[in-house]
Formats: C-alpha cells, structure tokens, sequence
C-alpha cells in the first residue's frame, strides 16, 4: 500500500506537526514500506476474535474521593516555557 | 583487589557489608571511570557530585539492612527523577526537570542506593540501536562504532564498560533485552503490570515495563526483587504475591519443561544462532530439565501488530508535549503554529515517524482496519503462549536474530531496524516475563544472547533456568577498554 | 388545549416547519476530588491552585479513577430511569487545544456507562416523555482566558480534569418551552440525587444543542447543526429560535443545510459556523492503554439502588394523593428538592391548603424579589409553619398574616412574638365587636335606612367600617354574623 503526500501532509495536520515537502516525500516512501509490512495482517482471519485491548490481568481499582494534592502552582508552572506566576502562557486564540 | 567497578552488586553490597569497601570508595570508583568514559556516551545528565554527597553521607550513618545499601546507580533517563533532569532521549524535553520521582526509582532509592546518572536512549524509547537520541549515538564498549542496542543502549553501555554495577531500562518491544543481547549482559522484562509506570515518560501504555540489566543473573534477580511492587498510583499495577527473587534463586531446574517454537528459526537467521540455541537446548537438558517442541504459530504477526499498537498509543501520549507546560517551545504566530513548530524541532525523525503512523491507523476509517485488527492479533499471539504454557512452564529462543551491528548500518531502512525485535516484541504484546543472557559470540566476537519467555507472573522460574545456564555457558565479556585514553 | 396550540412551529408563506431538538448536557459530578486525581473540585479558588501532576499531564502521570464519581454516575443513570451497564471503557478522543493538557480527553465513548432511559417532562399540555441515550463520564478540560493579555491566552487548569455526566436526550423535544422544562427537570433530578449541584453561573450544567428542522408532519429528519456549550437556559432558547429560523429560511431558498458545528454569539444573539464537517476533528478514539475496563458489579448497582431517594416523579404523585394537592401545586413544589423539603416542613403541623398558598403565593414572591433561593428564605419553615397556624386558628386574619409575614422578613421573627408585641391579635370577643357595631351602626342611620330599604350593596360598607375602627384586626367572619343579625 502507497500512502500518497496529500495524505502524510493530512496526517501530520492532526499530529500538529509542520512538515516541509522534502521530509514530506521521504516520509511518505517509508511509511509506504512499513505499511506494506503491516499488511501482513491481513493474511489472517480476525472475524471472530475479540480485540486484546488490556493486557493487565486485573480489575480496575477505584480510588477513595479525597483531596490529597495541595496547591502545587509553583511546582505546575516551574518547568513551564513562560515565566508568568498564574497561569500557562499560549498564543492568543482566536475563537 | 581487583578493580572496583568489575564487581558484581552482590559482590559490591557484600564489601560493604563487611565492611571492606565504603559506599564513598564504591561511588568514586564508578565515577572516575564515568569521567574517562566520556566516548561512548553513555550519559545525558551526569549527577557525580551529588552521588558522592549521597554516598558520604551513607558512611556516616550506614544502614546494612537495605537491599542496596550505598550503591550508585545510573538509570535510563526515561525514569523521571526529582530535581534531575529528565529527557527521554528528546530534545523536546531538553529543560525539564521533574518535581517528582519514578516509583520504580524511588524503590531503588529506598533500598539505599544512590543516583549516578541518567543514561542515553533512544528517543521515547522509539529505536534499536540508541541512534534516534537527541543526545548523539552510544558506543558499544564490545567494539568501535558498533551499536550498543536499543531504546536502552545507554544503559546497556554502560553496564558492560563498568560505568554501573546495575542498571534498568525499561523495555516496549525489547528495549531491555536486544541490548542486553548486544553487549554480553543480563536484561529481564518483567510480567506486565509488575513494576509501576508511574513516573516513567510514556512510549506506548500497553507495553511498557521497566526492568532489571545486569552482569549477572543474581544480580538481575537481587534488582528485580526491589524493583517489583504493586503501585495504587497505576491503575494497570497488578497485586500478587512477589517472590523475594534472589533468595529463591536456584539452579535447580530438574524436571521443568522448556518449548522450543518452531517458528523462531526465521529466514536470513545466522548460523551461529541456530548453532548457540542449539548450545542452549543442550545445556537446559544437562541442567535436568525436559525440551518440548512447540508452535506459536502467529509469531510472523506480531512485529506487524506491534508496529501498529505501539505507535497508535505514542501519538496519544506523545501528544502532551505541545510547549505549553514544559520542555522546548518554538514561537508560533498563533496556537497551532506554535504546536507544528515545537513538536517539528523537538520530535526527532524516528519519533515523528511513528507519531504519523500512529495517527494514521487511529484515524477516521482506519481504525478498524488497523488498530483493531492488530488488537484482535494481539489476542491470537497471546492464546498461542497460552495454549504453549499448558505443555511447557517456559520457553527458550534466540533474543535477537543478529548480532551489533555497526552504527548508521540500519539507520536509513526503517524495516531492517524493526527487524531487530522480531523475537522480543511477541513477549511485551502477550505481557509475559522474558530474560536475555549472554551465551555466546559470533564470529566476529560479539555477543550474543539467548532468550528465556515465562509464565506471567513467573519470573522466578526463568530466573532460575536463567541462573543454571548462566553456569554451564560461563560467558565472559572481552572488553578492551578501547575507549579509554 | 388542543395540539396545534402548544407546537412550537416556523411558518413561512403557509409552510410550516417543526423543530427537532436534542441536547447534550454536561453536568459536573458532585465530588471532593476530580475524576482521575486527586486535587479539588472546589469553585472559584485562585488560578492553577488545584491541578496536580495527573492534571497538567506531566511526563509519567497516570489517571486513578475516583469511586464516587462512577457511584454519582450511577445513581444519576437510576435517577434517569436509564440501564446502568455492568461493564464501560474509557476511551481517550484526541484533539489539541491550550487547555486540554493531555493532547487527549479522557471519555466514554464506545461503551457508556449508563444506556438507554427517560425523562417524563410536564407540560402545560401534558406529559411528554424524553428519551435519554445514554450518560457518560469524562473529564472537563480546563479554561482559556483570553482577556487579561492582548496578544497571549491564558491558561487555568483547575477545572481540568474534574468529573462531568455527558447526559445524551433523544432528538425528542421541539420547542424551546420544552428544553426549558427539560434542563430544569434534569437539573431537579440531579439535585435531589446530590450527584450534581446544577449551578449554571459556575458552569456545573453546560450543554451542546442540536437543532435541526422539517416540514411539519414529515418523518425524514433534516441535517442537523450542533451549537456548543451554551450555558444557560434563556441563552439555548434564543440559539434555537434563531438557529431554527436560520435553517428554514436557507431552506425556503432551496440552499442546503451544511452538519456543522456553530457557536452561540451572546451579544449579537446568533450562531455562527466554528468548523465544517469537512474539517470537523478526527478524534482518533480508542480505549485508553492506561486504564482497564470499569466493571461494576450488580450488587455494587443495587447498593447504590437501596440509596435513592424519593425523586420529584413519585414525590408528586405522593403529594396529590396524600395532601390532595392539584398536579399543578405539586409540580411546583417537588420542582426542586429544597422547595420540597421546606414545604414538608411546614406542613408537619399545620394546614396543608393554607401552607401551599402561602409557599407559592408569598413566599416565593419574596424569593424572586430578593434573588434567593428557598434554602436560603429569610423566613424559615418554622416560623411560616406558625403564621398559618394563626391564620388557622383564627388568632390573626389573612390580611393581618400578610403584615405579619412582612415583619418577619429581616430576622425570621417569631410571628407570635410579633402579634403580641404589635397587638394585632384578632378582636373575636363577640361582645367587644357588638359594641363597636352599634357604635357604627348609630353613627350611619342614613346608610342603614338605605341598607334596610333594599340596597343590599351597602352590607360591605358596614364591615369595611368595622376593619378600619377595630384596625384591622376585627374577626371578618363574626363581624358579618353580627351584622346581619342587627341590620334585620
Ligand atoms: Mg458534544
Ligand atoms: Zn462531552
């Protein structure tokens, strides 16, 4: 299977991920091969096999309803690429 | 005395227990070779200064009670660790610097052990060979310019160039083992769900197990036992009984019944690896244990469905790293263009590469298609192991189907680099335990590595068969010290 | 009432058209803490104060599910009448925006955990049933604030990550009187179950509105428009009042109807299209690697059951058969659980006729006036209970009751104490009140010359005359014996 360059540039627009067309090209021949690859798959017969989505041999713990984390703005914010003190900082979004 | 850094970790706590080696001495061993070792780059963050503070102060206060007690440790640096920076091989988080600590690491921390480092990687843990690193290619100490494996290539390096006494990585699709493999040492990725993914940069959620790398199987199994826990902090941590792996270490395997699957003999494998399995099946009989031919029959599937179900659950957790609230950020001229241009100067090639794939089979009309037909795969590979597990209690195959190879040889082919898991990535999608030792050479004298698969659950048994091998094969690693000036 | 008179219909040259609406509705669960972590849910604190690692998805983080959020959902899911399914998945559907930190929310989508149900609705018409779809529990995201600095967004996570009930309706209802009724009756259920406070200033109760139109009569359902997250009831009538209209108009012209999705402009009262279907999102849905499948088991279901209270639904029926209350009283009182609770109250020892008057009479005049809601009235239930009780037993009259009533408002008076210290205790001695009538009665001998010759009208002349020298306070209904018995 061809993944075409129309397509690769449709998914790195979901990916939020700019591309420019050289890599674009070089993008669009490898995931072609690896996509050839996976079409193995499609040898077998998965009709009647359900789907293997956890691994985990287990239930699904619940926790109990309380608050255990105090205040961590400053810790939140630390690491973040603004300096403001409040609040996480993006370019203005125009709705 | 023989050099300090040699010493196996039961060798090294057992000096100082006695007494014979203080936690200072033992750290500053490891650091100055660190420091000569620069070459094979093996470190992202070096945290020496503090590891010898760190071990000062274990000698003033000692306690001998811990399973670890003043040992510096380095670890890949996909574990987040508190006050250290964290990078996961990626330049998008370059800067970061986490508030908190992996539970995987705080285990370790707990049993007395002392930080050295954080080890190169793969980028995201996404690649083989440790090339996709924002931080530069790794060298393997067995040669120049040869890979040291991969996402764990860091750690693998160091491990075999005594720059660590033990190590751990974490293990997606055979992270942990291929490099294991690929230097002459011991890797174990333990049952899914064993050790907490809390605090660990996420690769792919389904996957994901830190564990144990060492020089020996003790060891290995010493380093499980801390490292093992149930965590409430991760919701898919699961609650059994652990074993205290090391005390119940035995070579006793007498009567245990290992397969052999048909299916692990691919085209293109080397001689010298049906020759070394053949080694191994030999040596697991002299041990007592009985050899069983078995069927896996969907094994040719699983590197198909791995590279389906890896890089869908990457491009969700990927996804978090958008220059809001940590780690690199280009200037955009608005939102979306400041998230294109982050994610495209922070992501390496082999990371973008994998979130487009993942993208793709998520995507609208694709889905079932791809992601759910790998998921149903996935169910198929996981019903032959246990189909196998009714005749067998583990199961002995290659870990790899070459030996190193040299760095940039498989960069440009991304199919030839996916190849190098075929045998490990079976193991991560059916959740089971598997445990790489060094069994032999090649011709060209570099390692390779032997691969035991267990019952999940049940390390303790490919520890053990492990263990009695490790005996009979007595590999010993030629490590010339090329590096060091 | 016949039909046509309640349908709410666009007519355009003689054609008319029907309106098909329905609603997803976002309801924040009650809970201390959010739906995967464990910081606050409390309103109002200050920015990025109540947001742990988990919340602003740091590298590593895992989501831990809170056990009383899936119980609220539960209990709302009974509440609704709905199937509570024993087996749900968690689903991430991945988008990027500035205040989703994860680059994915994490939602229900596949496998809900409540299925099908209803919401019977009354209406001046009747009663319409509503089918609900389904309810499921995801994560809120947090909120973009775009009015502190010119050229940046900013960003406060505190509300990431709390628990909301997407309750899904059936395209059922077709006017906006009726998604009027609709929220309020969710929003009634909700509060009496405790799963949700419906507090629309803070947000607690959002919802995404579907609006679409056909001739009337015809079965086939037109294209549908989703306007998002208008909050609040007034603002959802007008967005499909104008929406509907937009849609027929573009349908008179014989253009097409585009799916989109559209945005409710509160100042300019219209909705305008935020994105087409051709660049609607790829969610990208699937089952979330990082948590199991949520298994409830029945007799986890059932413990839950034996919890619930007496709902609006059979709380009416219950006040119409025991208090002889009209469907109508009733419908008023049980609306909301603290208008029913204090109208319980009051009526535990006093007149249950008297007290429904005074409840939606006076004092809910006083409510509206002052903006407040019952469980904050100025007079308590105690101290109304005793105003009836006096009118009741004839101490004070109704006319008196209200000045009374007046005086209680600024402390919750006792309205005894208020009588006594007032002296506006009724005059019901027939002696006293005999005396002052032949007073009155000596003072008008014209006007009873009149009154004995046939001008029966002016019988109310002598009782108003009787009020206003007793002040008021005169018995009404003794002073209308006596005066017949004089005027013979
Ligand atoms: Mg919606
Ligand atoms: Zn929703």
């Amino acid at each position: 299977m061809t993944i075409d360059l129309k397509t690769i540039k449709h998914i790195a627009k979901l990916s939020r991920i700019s591309l420019e067309d050289e890599k674009a090209q070089k993008l669009a021949t490898d995931l072609s091969s690896i996509f050839e690859f996976i079409e193995k798959l499609n040898e077998l017969n998965t009709k009647d096999v359900a789907p293997l989505t956890s691994i985990a041999e287990t239930t699904l713990k619940f926790r109990k309803d309380e608050v255990k984390s105090e205040n961590l703005r400053e810790k939140i914010l630390k690491n973040s690429p603004s300096d403001n003190e409040d609040f996480f900082v993006v370019p203005k979004v125009v709705e | 005395m023989t050099d300090i850094t040699s010493l196996t970790l039961t060798e090294l706590v057992k000096n100082i227990k006695d007494k014979n080696l203080s936690s200072t001495e033992i750290t500053k061993a490891f650091v100055e070779r660190s420091e000569k070792s620069k070459e094979l780059n093996t470190y992202i963050t070096e945290d020496f200064t503090s590891a010898i503070n760190k071990a000062k102060k274990f000698d003033e206060k000692p306690n001998f009670d811990l399973k670890l007690p003043g040992i510096p440790i380095a670890v890949k640096d996909l574990f987040c660790t508190i006050g250290v920076k964290t990078t996961a091989g990626s330049k998008i988080l370059n800067n970061f610097i986490p508030t908190y600590e992996s539970t995987v690491t705080q285990n370790i921390w707990n049993q007395g052990a002392i930080l050295l480092g954080k080890l190169n990687c793969d980028e995201f843990a996404m690649g083989s060979s440790n090339e996709t690193s924002f931080f530069g290619n790794v060298q393997n100490p067995i040669d120049k310019n040869l890979v040291p494996g991969g996402s764990s290539g860091g750690s693998s390096s160091s491990l075999t160039a005594n720059l660590t006494p033990v190590t751990i990585g974490t293990d997606t699709g055979g992270s942990i083992r291929q490099p294991a493999s690929f230097t002459g040492t011991v890797g174990l990725k333990p049952t899914y769900g064993s050790c907490s993914r809390y605090g660990i940069v996420a690769f792919a959620s389904s996957l994901d197990q830190a564990g144990p790398m060492s020089k020996n199987v003790k060891d290995c199994s010493l380093l499980l036992e801390v490292i093992s826990s149930y965590d409430p902090k991760d919701s898919t941590s699961i609650e059994f009984k652990r074993n205290k792996y090391s005390e119940e270490l035995t070579n006793n395997i007498k009567g245990k019944k290992i397969g052999i699957p048909k299916e692990y003999r691919v085209e293109g494998m080397s001689n010298e690896i049906e020759e070394l399995w053949k080694k191994g099946i030999e040596y697991i009989k002299e041990c007592g244990a009985e050899v069983i031919d078995i069927s896996l029959p969907h094994t040719n599937y699983a590197l198909p469905a791995y590279y389906i179900v890896a890089p869908a659950e990457a491009s969700s957790n990927l996804a978090r790293y958008d220059g809001v609230k940590y780690g690199f950020r280009t200037k955009g001229e608005n939102l979306i263009d400041m998230y294109e241009k982050t994610r495209s100067d922070g992501f390496g090639n082999e990371v973008k590469r994998r979130i487009m794939i993942g993208t793709y089979v998520l995507s609208s009309g694709y889905y079932d298609a791809y992601y759910l037909k790998a998921q149903k795969v996935r169910r198929l590979i996981k019903k032959d192991f246990d189909q196998a597990y009714s005749k067998v209690d583990a199961i002995l195959t290659p870990s790899t189907p070459s030996s190193a190879f040299k760095i940039g040889e498989k960069t440009n082919d991304p199919i030839s680099m996916y190849l190098n898991d075929i045998f490990t990535v079976p193991v991560n999608l059916a959740g089971l335990p598997g445990i790489s030792i060094p069994a032999g050479v090649d011709k060209k004298g570099y390692p390779l590595g032997l691969q035991i698969i267990g019952k999940a659950f049940d390390e303790q048994t490919i520890l053990n068969i492990a263990y009695s091998m490790e005996e009979k094969i007595n590999f010993k690693n030629k490590i010339t010290d090329w590096w060091i000036k | 009432m016949t039909k046509d008179n309640h349908e709410f219909l666009i007519i355009r040259e003689g054609k008319s058209y029907e309106v098909v609406i329905g609603l997803e509705v976002h309801a924040q669960v009650t809970s201390n803490s959010k739906l995967f972590s464990c910081s606050s849910t409390k309103f109002g604190a200050e920015p990025n104060t109540q947001v742990s690692l988990v919340d602003a998805a740091f590298p590593g983080m895992l989501p831990v599910i809170n056990e009383f959020c899936i119980k609220q959902a539960i209990k709302t899911g009974i509440g609704l009448r709905a199937k509570i399914n024993n087996k749900s998945v968690f689903d991430r559907k991945n988008y990027f925006y500035a205040d989703l930190p994860q680059g994915y929310q994490i939602s229900q989508y596949k496998y809900p955990i409540v299925g099908e149900g209803k919401v019977i609705l009354d209406m001046p018409y009747g009663q319409k049933e509503i089918g609900i779809e389904r309810l499921h529990l995801e994560q809120d995201a947090g909120k973009s604030i775009h009015d502190i600095d010119p050229e940046n967004t900013m960003v406060d996570l505190n509300r990431s990550g709390v628990a909301l009930m997407e309750i899904v309706s059936k395209p059922d209802l077709s006017s906006p009187d009726e998604v009027n009724i609709y929220i309020k009756k969710l929003r009634s259920i909700m509060r009496y179950l405790g799963t949700c406070d419906g507090n629309m200033q803070e947000g607690s109760l959002r919802a995404d509105v579907n609006v679409s139109v056909k001739k009337k009569g015809e079965d086939k359902l037109g294209t549908r428009c989703e306007i998002k997250n208008v909050n609040s009831i007034k603002f959802m009538q007008m967005a499909i009042i104008y929406e509907a209209n937009r849609q027929v108009d573009l349908l008179e012209e014989g253009k097409n109807i585009d799916q989109e999705t559209r945005l409710f402009d509160t100042k300019k009262n219209e909705t305008r299209s935020m994105r087409t279907k051709e660049d609607a999102h790829d969610y990208r849905y699937f089952p979330d690697p990082d948590l199991l499948p949520l298994e409830v088991s029945d007799d986890f279901i059932d413990s839950i059951k034996s919890d619930i209270p007496e709902l609006p639904d059979e709380k009416k029926k219950r006040f119409i058969e025991k208090f002889k209350l009209t469907p109508y009283e009733a419908t008023i009182l049980v609306s909301d659980i603290e208008t029913s609770k204090y109208f319980e109250e009051v009526i535990k020892d006093s007149d249950v006729k008297l007290s429904t008057n005074w409840i939606t009479g006076e004092l809910f005049a006083l409510l509206n006036d002052r903006n407040l809601e019952i469980s904050n009235s100025p007079i308590s239930a105690k101290n109304l209970s005793k105003l009836i009780n006096l009118i009741k037993n004839g101490t004070i009259s109704g006319k008196i009751a209200k000045t009374v009533f007046e005086l209680m408002i600024d402390e919750d008076k006792d309205p005894e104490l208020i009588v006594n210290e007032k002296g506006l205790k009724q005059q019901s001695d027939p002696k006293e009140l005999e005396k002052l009538i032949d007073k009155i009665i000596e003072n008008n001998k014209e006007k009873v010359k009149e009154y004995i010759s046939g001008k029966d009208k002016l019988f109310g002349f002598f009782v108003g005359q009787a009020m206003k020298v007793s002040g008021g306070k005169a018995n009404p209904q003794l002073v209308n014996e006596i005066l017949k018995k004089k005027l013979k």
